[in-house]
């Protein structure tokens, strides 16, 4: 299955990629999480991160389908 | 009603023009400002990185519900992105409204909304030659938390 990965601030940083289409077997954001902290040594644990499906939050545990934009977030710092 | 990002600085007479009402009996805004230090380092500039779509949807969901909890006529928040200097104006929000106690009770809900749940990142530059993304640095360093993410970015 293909997914679109995009990553922002010190995760995009550490992937040194601002985004990526990816082959994957992941079948929920938290599988996808797993494969890309192996990839990357992303220093964030994924309890520190949101994850958003297609540019809505969402579950750890939604059923990814071929073609979801997914986009994990580190801990905001707005305002 | 609305949220928006941009590059560009913020044009706050223009914004304070976008909340006139004729039943509005009082207006209230507040400005962040970029501050030359935080938790003991210098700061010398910063940058703002914002995840587009979803901040823009989530702010438009945080000025609504502003409206349904405040009786308020008018709400705004703008948020710059991109690199800013010091004094800056980072983010402004506006409300109008038919009296001064839901102003300043709505401005502040908006605000603290803001900071905790918009998808928008914060680099500082620092005099020591250093940078940091604010509130990841301190995270990665502590990699098995007890509390759930949004406790940890809570102020």
């Amino acid at each position: 299955m293909q997914l679109k990965i995009q990553y922002y601030a010190l995760m995009r940083e550490q992937a040194g990629r601002s985004g990526e289409t990816l082959e994957t077997l992941a079948a929920t954001p938290a599988d996808l999480y797993g494969e890309l902290l192996a990839r990357y040594n992303f220093t964030l644990a994924r309890e520190h991160l949101k994850v958003a499906v297609n540019s809505e939050f969402s579950d750890w545990t939604r059923r990814l389908a071929a073609g979801d934009t997914v986009v994990f977030i580190p801990p905001v710092a707005g305002g | 009603m609305y949220f928006r990002l941009t590059h560009a600085p913020i044009d706050t007479a223009q914004a304070r023009r976008e909340l006139l009402d004729m039943g509005a009996g009082g207006y209230v805004s507040f400005e962040g400002w970029v501050r030359d230090h935080n938790e003991g380092q210098e700061v010398t500039r910063l940058e703002y990185e914002a995840f587009q779509e979803l901040a823009v949807k989530e702010g438009g969901r945080i000025l609504a519900e502003a409206l349904r909890r405040f009786p308020v006529k008018h709400a705004l928040c703008i948020h710059r992105v991109g690199a800013l200097g010091l004094s800056d104006l980072a983010v402004w929000v506006g409300v109008s409204a038919a009296h001064r106690g839901e102003v300043f009770d709505a401005c502040r809900f908006i605000i603290d909304e803001v900071k905790h749940r918009l998808p928008i990142w914060k680099k500082e530059h620092y005099r020591s030659g250093d940078s940091g993304w604010v509130n990841c640095e301190r995270c990665a360093a502590a990699p098995h938390p007890e509390e759930p993410a949004v406790a940890t970015i809570r102020e």
